[in-house]
């Protein structure tokens, strides 16, 4: 049996105007348990949190109700109090009877009828309540970053610069992500090579930061603090650390027709490749799917010109296990595929291209040395036709293409069509668009340099088709606000493709539980006051894998993440919410329906065995609750067929308690 | 007999979810939104907490009206709560609608943190048709009367 004191409030006159506080103490001293009543002006003052600690030491009081305002107010106080006098702050209950009873109810009578009413249910519920001790989960000191884009890089640099160790993961042979491809950078126009690269070398000679190149995660288990990743090496062939990087089997080898995805298929590389130039790892990498030696064991060049005995055919996948306090996921975007947008020609025609292929074509370490050629012929372009939102705000074509904006199109067309009329003031550059949107620091006057000063033709209107007729494309478009049909004889057509997230990122969701959009972007745990954290604990979202984003945004978001993730690695230990579920093994059948509603994966089953009577024993599947990952929703409990699972602090029979006692008269 | 000169009071039992209804109904509070005290109100960490049995109990030991209050679809701190509360609320309530349970005497209401002005004016309107519907019989459990 508990004993139980109460604490009747006054809040000066704002509990007392409306509610008779004496009459209240007076009829809850009549309840069951209760030992102790009260009431003083100011319970949380220091001389009202004295009357409590005095009272649960004269008293030997096990458990108190404080009716006084929300719980939401002056609940941590008053459980400090108890803790203060050696009571389990969790045996502490509070009745609302301000906000929810003499704040909103006029007369006298009703309020103080109410009030004791609402005693008797908090009387009722601590009646059933336990001690409970928060539980206490060491940190694992390690962050891994899952991508090893500009996001990727700048939270891993700014995670190890804080001193903790930090592991990159990324399924490329190199670092560096779309921005390696990128030419120049709006607004301000510098490159982008210029400006990643040294960040790229800064990662590979940071001695915190370790980088898993052509690398994927293949495994994760565990919770925040304490997750258990496998990440899969793919064999590349090559040993990294004796490959020096030297470039020469890269030029001797004989199979010279794999097109080069890093030009997006403009031009090929050989078999055994680096990327670029600046690739970070610098090791060559084998593609098992064009060597001839992998495939028909005739070959062997690359080995017998490499100096350093870097090649090794007979490599196979490993994995690797590591345990991190922090996931970091920054897996990025791709530009969605142009299959399906026929009107545009892209698949009959070599000079339809899109941005990101025009981004190359202009970039010096690009297929044409930055010259633009058309990729048909190679003769430079007098008339270029740039389409916008080709796929983004496809309200109407959503089987095609995407519904939201892809935000960072607007301003890279502006940053292309003014590059072109920069370095070929002859060539005729036209902008078809919805809207120009360039919310940002010096957006709008990018944009407006690029029509006032550099002539672009900004058509408002969507462009219906474009028809490849001899050398040129025909662009047939409407000029929305002339009201006019225009046809444009163009000898290059660029596409602004919608952007999505990338393909691994649905994959990865399921292993880290954490929640996606409809378009399969990460979701925030509030997409206002914590956008760069998932809803799982100890998962952290940089750039665009959360949502469009263009450079600088992503670079804030990826040190905001890091932040968050020095924050989380300098706690030894995590100190956690007692209010967790919890399964009764008796009960538990093992059925997996608590599994299935539980927004953080914080149950498994495990087999366990059971001593049943004549000395036999039983195994039997049941259900354990990680508190460290459990939030406390308690959405288990209501899917329990068996009644197995409860919640702390809310048990059944604590809120069947609360209902008897309110439906008590 | 003295009982049928009384204004008749309904009894009412909300739920609300801690992180959006609750505060909902303490900014009524604070901004003084009145409504009748035969709402009572027992705090829950989410609305998919509330087991339909705890609707069922209420309704067995006397009480007239059961309101469950969480955060808007789409807004559940713990993401998808409400969405097993929608769910599971609309089974029951086919139940109760089975058992004779008036349909007026249940409801489900997405009241966010910012939204005292909706609490008060819902808790209003639900006394007010609960009210009219007169004192709950159907499911009463007699054995539990005093």
């Amino acid at each position: 049996m508990q004993r139980i004191g109460v604490f009747v409030c006054w809040c000066g006159s704002n509990i007392a105007g409306t509610v008779d506080v004496h009459a209240v103490a007076e009829a809850l001293k009549n309840e069951s348990g209760v030992v102790f009543s009260t009431d003083y002006q100011y319970m949380c003052s220091q001389a009202g949190q004295d009357i409590i600690k005095n009272a649960i030491a004269e008293h030997k009081l096990t458990g108190i109700v404080v009716c006084s305002c929300s719980p939401r107010m002056h609940e941590a106080t008053f459980r400090k109090t108890a803790a203060a006098a050696g009571l389990n702050p969790y045996m502490v209950e509070i009745a609302n009877i301000r906000e929810q009873c003499s704040w909103v109810h006029k007369d006298m009578l009703s309020g103080t009828e109410k009030a004791v009413i609402l005693g008797r249910a908090a009387i009722a519920k601590v009646h059933l309540n336990a001690p409970l001790i928060p539980g206490q989960s060491p940190v694992a000191k390690r962050a891994l970053v899952i991508g090893g884009g500009i996001a990727g890089i700048q939270t891993a640099l700014d995670i190890a610069d804080a001193g903790f160790p930090v592991d990159i993961v990324e399924t490329k042979p190199t670092i560096g992500g779309k921005m390696a491809q990128l030419d120049k950078t709006f607004p301000t126009l510098d490159c982008a090579a210029c400006i990643l690269t040294p960040k790229m070398v800064d990662a590979a000679q940071n001695e915190l930061i370790k980088i898993y190149s052509y690398s994927e995660v293949s495994q994760v288990s565990g919770y925040v603090g304490n997750f258990d990743v496998t990440i899969k090496r793919r064999a590349r062939f090559v040993k990294e650390d004796l490959c020096t990087g030297c470039g020469l089997c890269t030029e001797k080898c004989p199979q010279k027709k794999v097109p080069n995805e890093f030009n997006l298929g403009m031009d090929t590389r050989r078999a055994i490749y680096i990327p670029f130039a600046q690739a970070v790892p610098k090791v060559a990498t084998i593609d098992p799917d064009y060597c001839t030696m992998l495939k028909t064991g005739k070959c062997g060049i690359c080995s017998k010109v490499c100096t350093a005995g870097a090649i090794d055919y007979t490599a196979k996948d490993e994995f690797i296990t590591e345990k991190y306090g922090a996931i970091v996921v920054a897996t990025g975007y791709n530009p969605i595929s142009m299959e399906k947008f026929d009107e545009f020609a892209y698949s009959q025609s070599k000079d339809v291209i899109t941005s990101l292929e025009f981004e190359r074509l202009t970039n010096a370490a690009g297929p044409t040395a930055g010259k633009l050629l058309r990729p048909s012929d190679g003769e430079h372009p007098h008339k270029i036709v740039f389409v916008q939102c080709v796929g983004s705000r496809c309200d109407s074509c959503a089987e095609k293409g995407k519904e939201y904006c892809s935000k960072i199109c607007c301003m890279y067309t502006a940053k292309h069509a003014m590059l072109t009329r920069d370095k070929y003031p002859d060539t005729e550059v036209y902008v078809f668009y919805i809207d120009v949107r360039t919310p940002g620091k010096a957006f709008d006057e990018f944009y407006r340099r690029a029509v006032e000063e550099y002539g672009v033709h900004y058509v408002k209107g969507m462009v219906g088709k474009v028809v490849p007729q001899g050398k040129k494309l025909m662009v047939q478009a409407s000029d929305l606000i002339d009201g006019k049909q225009l046809h444009i004889d163009a000898d290059l057509v660029v596409l602004a493709a919608a952007i999505e997230p990338d393909k691994s990122a649905r994959p990865l969701a399921t292993m880290l539980t954490a929640s996606m959009d409809t378009n399969d972007f990460f979701t925030e745990a509030h997409p206002k006051l914590r956008p760069v954290e998932s809803p799982t604990a100890g998962v952290f979202l940089s750039g665009a894998c959360q949502g469009p984003k263009d450079i600088p945004e992503t670079v804030s978001q990826a040190s905001a993440a890091a932040a968050k993730v020095i924050g989380l690695l300098c706690k030894d230990h995590l100190t956690g919410n007692p209010c967790v579920a919890s399964a009764n093994e008796m009960l538990c059948s093992g059925c997996s329906q608590c599994a299935n509603v539980c927004p953080y994966g914080a149950i498994t089953y495990s087999e366990k065995e059971f001593r049943m009577p004549n000395r036999t024993t039983l195994m039997r599947r049941v259900a354990s609750v990680n508190p460290a990952v459990c939030q406390g929703c308690g959405a288990c409990t209501v899917a329990c067929p068996s009644g197995a699972m409860d919640l702390n602090g809310f048990k059944n029979n604590q809120i069947m308690a609360e209902v008897d006692a309110i439906c008590r008269n | 007999m003295s009982e049928l000169n009384q204004e008749y009071k309904p009894l009412i039992v909300a739920f609300c979810c801690n992180w959006c209804s609750y505060a909902g109904a303490d900014l009524a509070g604070s901004n003084r939104l009145a409504y009748p005290a035969d709402v009572k109100i027992i705090r829950v960490p989410c609305s998919c907490r509330v087991n339909p049995m705890f609707i069922l109990r209420a309704f067995q030991r006397g009480a007239d009206g059961v309101i469950l209050c969480g955060c808007h679809p789409g807004d559940c701190h713990y993401t998808t709560g409400n969405y097993y509360t929608r769910r599971r609320m609309s089974m029951l309530f086919s139940m109760l609608d089975y058992l004779g349970i008036e349909r007026e005497r249940t409801r489900v209401e997405w009241v966010s943190a910012a939204e005292g002005a909706k609490f008060a004016s819902t808790m209003n309107d639900f006394a007010k048709k609960v009210a009219s519907l007169g004192p709950n019989k159907r499911l009463e459990d007699l054995r539990c009367k005093p």
